[in-house]
């Protein structure tokens, strides 16, 4: 009851779903300027050393049958390096390094923002919004210099009839031009449900009638949130493939 | 006052803007159903065509999460 | 740039006073909160050189090392397999033809031994033919001696007998006619 009292007090739920994504400094109080050291900052820290852990502690042996670290580093080394090659072909390989680097970050920061109390880098629009702009504006960029003008043949679709193309060639500019939106809204979204779901099922758990129906649904979106996490980093990384491929061979 | 209606209309819409994941998960159902179909009839086939299914499953489920965003933004930001 | 900030201030003043004049519990989304958008860049900028300095210069060529060698020894072992498969062919060949040499061996082997055998069978059964002979010759010699030296003994038991005889009968003889007497009998 006093629960409830004091949630009523606090607009309707005791757990605020987005004080959770509260960006704030992780020592002491104050301003948020450039340099803070902040709770993402933090667990962005921990993600770098996750993935240091795994891919250079993990593989320090370099031992012919694998250990069980070494054979998740190499799953995950093979899984990219298969992506990069099966989508964007030969050439594309140059390229695995960058690809591999943002999926190794997101999918560390998804995995790390589930841990409870944690907080997670990539539900930040923000976060998302750099790394879809820089392979927006790199793909861009590669693609006008391996191509030059040719490049723009991405939007006209020459298998369609003659008097369908400008208007397709239009949709297509409009699509391409909404990619880094769509591309970190996806990740950022999908962060952002999961973890506020999950945090308005908290809430609930504060009324005592309902409080097992909570901690299941808590426990069954924590589930789909664990393969949420991995399936978004992957479509991140295979959108990125893709969009790659477009500037390597523009070409239909 | 005003407020208040700002904040109701604020919270219809809202809730209006819920059912755009209806749309989502329709989509994305469509998607999986008939990946499934289609991977039954040549299994063979369908090992190669998982990547498309997942981004076929992202795009449908994009939107659903672009109307959730939506929600939110009427509920918390508006 | 310039109008981004104040744009940004705006909106950021906006949710302050909409979210925090009703109820101090919301914030408005923090994920719109301007403010921070710097610090997050920054960071997340630094991260992203981080691990991309840790995979391209330690992690991804070590891995790539590992792969290839392992590719490598996969392929070195698929080749010796194969070599030793050869071998064991050839040996197994080998084998095969010593085994049927063998084979011949062994029964030319039990050949000579069954030869060899029946010789000496042959040799040991004609020398007991001949011994057995020689010893019934001597056998019959013997009972030859013997019917003769009974012989002889009867004609001198017979002799006596009959000079007993007469001699009991009251009459002499002399012993050339009782000889002669006898061996008439005898002989008829």
């Amino acid at each position: 009851m006093v629960a409830e009292a004091k949630g009523e007090e606090a607009g309707g739920l005791v757990f605020h779903p987005m004080d959770q994504f509260i960006v704030e400094p992780f020592f002491g109080d104050g301003a948020v300027s450039w340099y803070t050291i902040t709770n993402s900052t933090v667990w962005m820290a921990i993600a770098v050393l996750a993935v240091f852990a795994l891919l250079v502690l993990g593989t320090s042996k370099r031992a012919i049958v694998p250990t069980r670290m070494q054979s998740v580093a190499e799953l995950a080394y093979g899984f990219i390096y298969k992506m990069v090659e099966d989508i964007c072909g030969k050439e594309g390989v140059k390229y695995f390094p960058y690809i591999m680097t943002l999926f190794m970050f997101i999918v560390f920061s998804n995995f790390l923002g589930l841990l409870p109390m944690a907080f997670t880098p990539t539900s930040h629009i923000a976060v998302t919004a750099v790394m879809a702009f820089a392979v927006f504006f790199g793909v861009t960029i590669l693609g006008f210099v391996k191509n030059g003008a040719s490049f723009l043949e991405l939007f006209w679709v020459s298998s369609a009839p003659l008097a369908l193309r400008p208007i397709l060639a239009l949709i297509e500019v409009i699509s391409y031009f909404v990619r880094p939106v769509s591309h970190s809204i996806r990740l950022a979204g999908n962060m952002m449900a999961g973890h506020a779901v999950i945090k308005v099922f908290a809430g609930f758990a504060a009324i005592a009638a309902i409080a097992p129906l909570s901690v299941v649904a808590i426990t069954a979106m924590y589930g789909l949130e664990v393969l949420v996490s991995f399936i978004q980093a992957y479509v991140f990384t295979i959108l990125t493939c893709v969009y790659l491929k477009d500037a390597l061979h523009p070409h239909h | 006052m005003e407020g208040d209606i700002v904040q109701m209309g604020a919270y219809i819409g809202a809730g209006l803007a819920c059912m755009g994941m209806g749309g989502a998960a329709v989509g994305v159902g469509n998607v999986a159903g008939n990946f499934l179909a289609g991977a039954l009839r040549n299994p063979s086939a369908a090992a190669g065509q998982t990547a498309t299914l997942f981004i076929g499953i992202a795009f449908a489920e994009a939107l659903g999460i672009f109307s959730f965003l939506v929600a939110l933004l009427l509920m918390f930001a508006v | 740039m310039a109008t981004e900030t104040t744009n940004s201030d705006g909106l950021a003043d906006v949710m302050g006073v909409q979210s925090h004049a009703p109820a101090d519990a919301a914030p408005g989304m923090p994920q719109l909160d301007f403010t921070t958008f710097g610090n997050q860049i920054f960071w997340l900028v630094v991260a992203l050189v981080a691990i991309y300095f840790i995979l391209s210069r330690v992690a991804l060529p070590r891995i790539g090392a590992v792969l290839a060698e392992r590719q490598g020894t996969i392929t070195n072992d698929i080749a010796a397999a194969e070599d030793l498969k050869v071998k064991a062919t050839e040996a197994e060949a080998a084998y095969d033809k010593a085994l049927i040499e063998a084979r011949a061996e062994a029964q030319r082997i039990i050949a000579a031994a069954k030869a060899d055998i029946q010789a000496d069978l042959a040799k040991a059964i004609a020398d007991a033919d001949v011994e057995i002979s020689a010893k019934t010759a001597e056998s019959e010699k013997a009972i030859n001696e013997i019917r003769a030296s009974a012989m002889e003994n009867v004609e001198v038991v017979a002799k006596d007998t009959a000079e007993a005889i007469v001699a009991a009968l009251g009459s002499s003889a002399d012993a050339k006619t009782i000889s002669a007497a006898v061996d008439a009998r005898m002989k008829g």
